[in-house]
């Protein structure tokens, strides 16, 4: 039987409990050792259900159930370095765990106190193992407030969550009234964490100022940029924050109802939702009169279908309708006319999962943190050729130069760093000479890009800037949907006149008909994405413009990317006469005599697949 | 009465009606911002073409001047060399899009991409690039789909939804993959689709169209067939707007005059088919009511509303008079009748049929509208399409004098047969008859005005013989499924209700000419607002003029039943008059 918790008292009591019991697991006061496993996306790819079901399995086996105990945590967010495993109360971190080093970590560490060293992290430059999680390079520069509970607490067991603190920011809101919750989100500076960056609190504001019995809140977790992944980790870790910021916007602006929008490739966020809401309702804190007072909440959940489109507040207001996602002309804004036209707030899951925090802290402890444009701290999905590549949770403030060098640990293979694109298919790039930028929304938009969602992919001297414009190019025609014209065929006609130029057919009139349509395209289209289509174009065309033009004269890509300008040739000193690219070429060009004659490659018949550079082992092949 | 606010345009400042769209304001102001997605002056797809946008100040972006509402000390530039280049660059990159096939685009004259395209100066090769994989739909006998036109501002979709409430047509595909079409992309035939044609009213191109029987014409008349042709009511009161008459212009003689010099062997107006519908029908209610057979009476003689109950509400199906329409009763009347008394093969005749309706090029294709297998009429036309036929004669509209339908044993008409064009029109004249069917006496005055005007349901009641009768009127499907919801409720109070399947009936038919102001340059400003009053108050003029305005009073009706059909409803006229419907008509057949 569930016990209904509908008074404070009740609640209090019950967080009390939980978070002595969180305390007690995690400083080993209840005589107990616990390993918890990462259960991110990520991680369960590489096994880590089955690392623990075989560290309970051999709880099992040696009679340890009441000594040892296991179980399923958030995201770690160092998704390079999984699956993790971490044993309390040492506080060990093992990284990269696979399912046969299990039982060498539960006789070694659980049996005989032992850690095991080869399975600690080591650090790249001093090739030291590292026992400890916060004394990782990765994460001692971060910040986790949004992650915190990430990779400690159980997301599928309520008891933990409360153990976290949940609920108390609730609890103080309903002695609030609205306007005091929506000014002290507005004094914290959130703003939102999807893209546009408006402020949270002015949002709610609009929305309060409607008189209407029914308004929404919807929570946008319908994460679509190329590599990112903080909305999924964030509900993977932790849904019970989300709910609760969700269920503090419905007390601030006056609804009953909230609705998540969460994408169905997110299966283990939205069955991990589900539970928490199911248990919430249970146990009476989500519903009718909830903690016995007036205030009214259910919580309802939708899955989208996978079209980026609905990520756009509008679109993903008709697709929660059972329509097309296709966005709606602005005004009216959803916060007066929204979702079945009433007035409705759309906040993406980040932004929500701030908001107990403010509460729970105050407006000005939480704008303590950042700069002076942006307060908080940012999630970012690090990607590309950086060597730590991750969830990264820092403060406003932190330069790109810490994110990439500092927390990224520099790029792979100690190549030379080229360019970070923020703010995935709507962001741009940004160089060698912004690194020393602030992450806050004003100085990204400054140096040419934007805060975005939180896509960070870094690129090395490896990419071609026009090739990397173009990739983001074929993703937003893909995902355009179909509605305005400068969207529609507009970024067709810019994926098109890339391609001729990667292919060496450009002109230099390519390079401003690309700029005048890229324009027209940002100020013409109906929705935010459709603004930001052409962004990638804009800010290599500005900063990587001689890059372009080389494509364009020289027909040349001097980063070796854009196949029909490219040709692999063998230097015949450093050959070795060898035959192995000859072997390994599909198509059969090159020709050589074993041990006799230098190999050459037929230019001609060359389908330019890279096989014969990545299978010669003295690096005779090479681009030009 | 709404707020007067100031909005400045190009910094002048001008005092307008709050609650309006920059578009539907700078209008009333005297500037036309061209836009392809808005029609009906306020109507919009929800801005998606892109080609109104104006600059306006402190707003992000530019705007689209449809669907952005006004507000006060608002300041809007169309000519911010931004926006001026934004609008055109939306028309140069539709047109790379576009396939110009102009010569032989049956949009003519009528084209708004063209017009377009000029006044925003477009480049015709400014963007070059591929196409979208392009759709052609020919399959229903209604309307054809030519995605390849198609511009994707989504009227038809608005539209569709607007009059008939059943959004047969919607946006298919992502990106530049996206097309505009049934569901699946599928054929018109193989969705519920009821083939009314407003959709076609709206496309600004050649994309969605009627489906043209022009070919069948010409065939007819090259096989030396006995070419009958036979005019709607609702065609003449609108088909001189094709040659530049004003709206609103009565235009039946010249009309006649030009179907004479096309070489029709006749000339008739369906109105003497309407004069049989009439006798029919009311014949058929007043049987109804005294068999206490379970009311209300439905009409029948609009085909895309016989589509729509088929398709949506199958169960009613037995509430529909199963009398034919009026063009179908007269094609079946001249094939027999008429064929017999001048001894003339029927097999020999072709019926063509001028009408305002292109559900009607479905309509001949049902089974039940053919009698001992001769079809009852061979080709539709629609009023376009024979404007089309007209102007390519060379025929001089202008000089033409006014002539006279034929009137050739059949062929006399009633001004309760014209009324049939206009909403309300049969349920005015067949209360005309209905009233002599009861009491044996004649209803004083003649004209029954509740019935008119274009309000979503109109009712009335009528004592007749000491008895309550309650009629109701409805057009567009998306006024008329209240009605019809209340039927299967059980609470329709109706005795007789008449529907037609187009808002504001034939006049406004899916084949009538296109009104648009932008190639209306005589007409008046609010034109959109008016056309259906003044298309209608042709056909009210004309009622008033005729000599005999009932229909079961017509001297060719009286013969045609005294020489052939015997009685009234008898079982003679059943076998060429009245049809049958299909309850099982399945709404997404396999696709083959």
């Amino acid at each position: 039987m569930v016990e209904l918790i509908k008074s404070e008292a009740l609640l209090d009591k019950k967080i009390a409990t939980c978070v002595d019991k969180l305390d007690k697991k995690f400083s080993g006061q209840d005589g107990m050792r616990h390993i918890v496993v990462c259960g991110g996306t990520g991680c369960l790819s590489s096994e880590s259900k089955e690392i623990l079901e075989e560290l309970e399995r051999l709880i099992k086996e040696h009679n340890l159930e009441d000594k040892v105990s296991a179980n399923v945590v958030g995201c770690f967010g160092f998704c390079s370095q999984g699956p993790f495993v971490k044993i309390y109360p040492e506080d060990t971190l093992y990284h990269a765990v696979k399912v046969s080093d299990v039982a060498k970590i539960f006789d070694e560490d659980i049996i005989n106190h032992k850690v095991v060293t080869e399975l600690l992290y080591e650090d790249p430059n001093t090739h030291e193992r590292i026992q400890k999680q916060d004394d990782i390079n990765f994460y001692a520069k971060q910040k986790r407030i949004v992650l915190h509970g990430s990779g400690t607490i159980n997301p599928e067991n309520l008891d933990e969550a409360f153990g976290n603190h949940s609920f108390e920011a609730l609890k103080k809101v309903l002695h609030m009234t609205q306007q005091a919750v929506v000014d002290e989100v507005l004094a914290s500076g959130l703003r939102g964490r999807g893209g546009a960056g408006f402020p949270t609190g002015k949002k709610w504001q609009f929305a309060l100022n409607q008189v209407n019995e029914q308004k929404y809140v919807v929570c946008n977790g319908d994460e679509g940029d190329p590599g990112a992944f903080m909305d999924r980790s964030i509900l993977e870790a932790n849904p019970v924050n989300v709910i609760e910021g969700m269920m503090i916007a419905g007390y601030a602006i006056g609804a009953r109802d909230g609705y998540f929008y969460v994408r169905a490739e997110y299966p283990i966020a939205v069955i991990r939702l589900k539970k928490a809401i199911k248990e919430l309702e249970e146990v009476g804190l989500l519903g009718d009169n909830i903690l016995g007072t007036k205030f009214s909440f259910r919580v309802h959940l939708r899955l989208g279908a996978g079209a980026f489109v609905c990520g756009e507040e509008t679109a993903l207001l008709n697709s929660i309708e059972g329509k097309r996602g296709m966005p709606r002309p602005r005004p009216p804004f959803p916060a007066v006319k929204g979702l079945w036209d009433k007035p409705t707030i759309i906040n993406n899951v980040e932004t929500l999962a701030n908001v107990a925090y403010i509460i729970n802290h105050g407006a000005s402890e939480y704008s303590k943190i950042g700069d002076a444009d942006s307060k908080g701290t940012k999630i970012f999905a690090l990607g590309g050729k950086v060597k730590n590549v991750g969830l990264v949770e820092v403060p406003m403030g932190t330069t790109l130069r810490t994110l990439i060098f500092d927390i990224g640990g520099g790029i792979v293979n100690d190549k030379k760093f080229q360019a970070i694109q923020t703010g995935g298919p709507s962001g741009g790039c940004l160089t060698e000479a912004d690194l020393d930028t602030p992450i806050d929304y004003g100085s990204l938009i400054a140096a040419g890009s934007m805060m975005g969602s939180g896509g960070a992919i870094v690129m090395d001297e490896d990419n071609c800037m026009v090739d990397v414009a173009k990739f983001y190019l074929e993703f937003i025609c893909d995902e355009s949907c179909g509605k305005c014209t400068p969207c529609r065929i507009g970024t067709k006609r810019l994926l098109e006149v890339l391609t001729r130029i990667t292919n060496g057919n450009g002109s230099m009139e390519d390079l401003d008909l690309l700029k005048s349509l890229a324009s027209t395209i940002k100020t013409g289209a109906l929705c935010g994405l459709g603004q930001t289509a052409a962004n990638p174009v804009l800010s290599t065309l500005a900063k990587f413009y001689p890059v372009y033009v080389e494509h364009v004269t020289d027909k040349k890509c001097r980063n070796g990317v854009c196949k029909k300008l490219i040709t692999y040739n063998i230097d015949p000193n450093k050959c070795k006469k060898c035959s192995m690219c000859a072997r390994n070429c599909p198509v059969g060009c090159i020709s050589g005599v074993v041990g006799k004659e230098a190999f050459k490659i037929d230019t001609k018949k060359c389908i330019k697949c890279g096989t014969c550079m990545a299978v010669c082992r003295f690096g005779a092949v090479y681009k030009k | 009465m709404s707020k007067k606010i100031t909005i400045y345009i190009e910094n002048r400042p001008y005092e307008v009606d709050d609650g309006q769209t920059i578009l539907q304001a700078a209008k009333k102001c005297g500037f036309n911002i061209p836009s392809l997605c808005t029609w009906r002056d306020g109507k919009c797809s929800l801005a998606s073409c892109r080609v109104c946008l104006v600059h306006v100040d402190g707003a992000r972006g530019l705007v689209p001047s449809c669907a952005y509402p006004i507000n006060d000390g608002m300041h809007i530039l169309i000519n911010d060399p931004q926006a001026v280049t934004a609008r055109r660059t939306s028309v140069e990159l539709l047109l790379s899009n576009h396939y110009f096939d102009c010569k032989s685009c049956n949009k003519e004259g009528h084209c708004e991409l063209l017009e377009v395209a000029h006044i925003v100066g477009a480049r015709p090769e400014q963007y070059i690039g591929a196409k979208t994989d392009t759709t052609l739909d020919e399959v229903a006998p209604g309307i054809i789909r030519d995605t390849s036109k198609c511009i994707l501002c989504g009227r038809c979709i608005e539209a569709c939804k607007d009059a008939q409430g059943i959004s047969i047509l919607g946006f298919e595909n992502r990106g530049f993959k996206t097309v505009v079409g049934p569901v699946q992309n599928r054929s018109f035939s193989e969705v519920p689709c009821i083939q009314c044609g407003q959709c076609t009213l709206v496309c600004p191109t050649g994309a969605l169209m009627e489906h043209s029987s022009i070919d069948k014409l010409d065939k007819a008349f090259a096989d030396k067939k006995l070419v009958i042709v036979q005019t709607a009511p609702a065609v003449r009161a609108a088909i001189g707007e094709e040659f530049g008459e004003k709206i609103g212009t009565t235009s039946t003689g010249k009309m006649v005059a030009a179907l004479h010099r096309l070489g029709f062997y006749r000339v008739f107006d369906v109105n003497f088919g309407a004069d049989e519908t009439i006798v029919e029908e009311a014949t058929e209610l007043v049987k109804r009511i005294k068999d206490k057979v379970p009311g209300p009476m439905l009409t029948s003689c609009s085909p895309g509303w016989v589509n729509y109950i088929e398709y949506y509400y199958p169960e009613l199906i037995s509430h529909l008079s199963s009398c034919k329409s009026p063009h179908t009763m007269m094609g079946a009347t001249i094939k027999s009748y008429y064929a017999q008394k001048h001894n003339i093969d029927p097999k020999n005749i072709c019926v063509v049929s001028v009408m305002p309706c292109t559900a009607k090029k479905f309509e001949i294709t049902r089974d039940g509208e053919a009698v001992d297998g001769n079809p009852d009429v061979d080709i539709v036309l629609t009023t376009r399409e024979i404007a089309r036929v007209i102007k390519r004669s060379g025929i001089n509209w202008k000089s033409l004098p006014d002539e006279q339908f034929d009137d050739d044993l059949i062929g006399d008409y009633t001004g309760a047969g014209v009324i049939f064009g206009v909403t309300g029109g049969v349920m005015e004249a067949a209360i005309r008859s209905a009233y002599y069917f009861i009491t044996g006496k004649e209803l004083e005055p003649v004209e029954f005005k509740p019935v008119r005007g274009f309000a979503a349901i109109k009712s009335a009641t009528v004592n007749i013989a000491g008895h309550d009768y309650n009629f109701a009127v409805s057009s567009g499907m998306a006024n008329a499924h209240k009605l019809l919801d209340e039927i299967k409720e059980g609470k329709s109070k109706y005795d007789f209700i008449e529907i037609m399947g187009c808002p504001g009936g034939c006049i406004n038919g899916g084949g009538q000419p296109y009104v648009n102001p932008a190639f209306l340059p005589n007409e008046d400003p609010d034109i959109l607002d008016t056309y259906k009053e003044k298309r209608a108050a042709v056909l009210y003029r004309e009622d008033e003029g005729r000599p005999i305005r009932r229909s079961h009073l017509n001297p060719d009706i009286i013969r045609l039943y005294k020489d052939f059909f015997g009685e009234f409803g008898s079982e003679k006229a059943h076998k060429y008059l009245h049809t049958h419907y299909n309850a099982n008509r399945e709404k997404f057949p396999k696709i083959k």
